[in-house]
């Protein structure tokens, strides 16, 4: 008896817990898919694809702006790869004066409340013509994604095995080649994720982009919210569904390396 | 061994500058903005406005972020817990898969998803009305402050569960069993062994949950539009309606006295911690 009412417990929490997760979800995909849906109905009364033609049709705004996003969210891919690889390879592998104090400033940004230095960034970049430009969407995000790709990255060298390069440096490899032929394949995993997570922190990203990308740049983030503002609701879940996706998939392909060990390391 | 610290230096220096380019200076150029009056001259001039206007939507801020930090840790600690403690495999194992779902969704699809889920002809009101629990025309939804929160806490749950559970399966199964032998229950273990150990961990991951939310301009925006709010919207309506740069950098200075608390409580706590060791 006391078995059966332990489980009835467990599962009716577990049950809520569900709700709580995937009811705000669940409520997004039948947005995504209603074509009529009006109160006092409590589900959509037609369903179809009329939305997604509408998102997908290559003149719409909201695929220009898919490919905005995709644009920019490469190019701050590459941008940060270039300045955190260095960072990192310094931060983990070599003596570096000040060193704490580096790490202080590369952490600064996770540390205060963003939408201040935003529009005083947008006002800096209006200045030199920066405002309204791919360009100064991608510092933007840059900077944003630096913080966790230099972390990344420096974990990454880190569990490089230094044994390795020492064997490449006895064997007459130069600092450069070792590094290139060596160090950087091995922590390429590393990197890799250190890639994806940038990539996803700028498609969506929506403070930065709302202040510096007016009035020319819009991405996906900006389109989703000013459908939603709107009340155009089945817009605006379509393209909600667009950025849930890359996210969902990271969370589960991660998986694996949200380990506990790890995790115990980050405190 | 030749001196390489200037090459070190070299290959931080690029990450450095576009840190300090595009943070650090904005942040000097957001303090000195909110110090000075539109004639020029340093005064406080944009405070007194600032507090004369929006005294409520500060208040409401802290209250928001605090009642939203404090109901993450309770969550995560309960999650953490059972995932340390939970006897049922099954149960474990489910809970494991469902509570990381919201993690990397960003806060702006998780505003959409809530806007629709708590109105009041949403799914919530919607499910509660067909198992008969409320009358769905009585009720008004959720999207004002209880909603904000309600969003807030969905997000932030599973980041501050991951680390804190990550921390508490990392502790060593000694004390536990132990405890447990003399006859104290989950509960206890959770509150008396487990949480005092990952105390650190809780608290950075609060911290930085914390700040997050003191960051986020959509979720106010579109889980409710109207007045009170948080300061983060009228600081865009500020500068997007007025060009009044100088109180929205007051009310940007404001947060970062917000956010500096939290920190401070938190350096306050590994202080404690340390001397206490």
């Amino acid at each position: 008896m006391t078995l059966a009412l332990g489980w009835l417990w467990r599962a009716s929490v577990l049950g809520l817990l569900a709700f709580a997760v995937f009811g705000p979800l669940a409520n997004l995909l039948l947005w995504a898919f209603a074509i009529q849906w009006y109160y006092p109905h409590r589900l959509p009364l037609a369903y179809g694809f009329r939305y997604w033609g509408a998102v997908f049709k290559p003149t719409s705004d909201a695929f220009a702006s898919l490919s905005t996003s995709v644009l920019i969210a490469t190019i701050t891919v590459v941008v940060c790869l270039l300045l955190a690889i260095p960072a990192g390879y310094a931060l983990s592998r070599r003596r570096l004066p000040g060193r704490g104090f580096i790490l202080i400033i590369l952490l600064l940004p996770q540390a205060f409340p963003s939408v201040a230095i935003y529009f005083n960034i947008a006002r800096l970049f209006y200045k030199v013509g920066l405002n309204g430009t791919i360009a100064g969407v991608v510092l933007v995000h840059a900077a944003h994604g630096l913080v966790i790709a230099v972390w990344i990255a420096a974990a990454a060298f880190a569990a490089v095995d230094g044994e390795l390069e020492f064997a490449a440096r006895n064997l007459g490899a130069s600092p450069l080649r070792t590094a290139l032929t060596v160090t950087l394949p091995l922590a390429a995993p590393g990197l890799m994720a250190a890639a994806i997570f940038v990539f996803l922190e700028s498609l969506d990203e929506f403070t930065g982009t709302y202040f510096v990308g007016v009035p020319d740049v819009t991405t996906l983030p900006l389109i989703m919210f000013t459908a939603s503002l709107a009340g155009n609701y089945q817009i605006a879940a379509v393209t909600a569904l667009i950025l849930l996706v890359p996210s969902i998939a990271f969370m589960l392909l991660i998986e694996r390396f949200l380990n506990t060990e790890m995790l115990a390391k980050v405190g | 061994m030749p001196d390489r610290r200037p090459l070190s230096l070299l290959l931080v220096a690029p990450a450095l500058a576009v840190v300090l380019a595009l943070f650090v200076y904005p942040l000097g150029y957001s303090l000195v903005s909110a110090f000075t009056a539109r004639d020029g001259q340093p005064s406080l001039d944009n405070f007194i406005k600032t507090f004369d206007l929006y005294t409520t939507d500060i208040v409401f801020t802290l209250v928001i972020v605090a009642v939203s930090t404090a109901l993450t840790g309770l969550f995560a600690a309960a999650i953490g817990g059972y995932l340390v403690l939970g006897a049922h495999p099954a149960a474990v194992t489910l809970l494991k898969w469902l509570y990381r779902w919201p993690l990397f969704i960003p806060f702006i699809v998780a505003a959409q998803c809530m806007r629709t889920f708590l109105a009041k002809n949403g799914m919530l009101n919607n499910t509660l009305d067909a198992l008969g629990l409320v009358d769905v025309t009585g009720l008004s939804g959720l999207l004002d402050w209880r909603g904000i929160i309600v969003t807030f806490v969905w997000k932030e749950t599973p980041f501050v569960a991951l680390l804190v559970s990550g921390a508490m399966a990392a502790l060593d199964r000694a004390s536990i069993e132990a405890a447990r032998n003399l006859g104290a229950g989950s509960l206890r273990i959770l509150v008396e062994i487990l949480l005092p150990q990952i105390a650190g961990v809780m608290t950075v991951a609060l911290v930085l949950a914390f700040v997050t939310m003191l960051s986020v301009l959509s979720v106010p925006i579109m889980i409710s539009g109207g007045s009170p709010t948080m300061i983060t919207v009228d600081m865009a309506f500020r500068v997007n309606s007025y060009s009044d740069y100088g109180v929205a950098n007051a009310l940007g200075f404001i947060s970062y006295l917000i956010a500096g608390l939290a920190a401070w409580i938190y350096v306050r706590h590994n202080v404690a911690g340390q001397a206490a060791e």
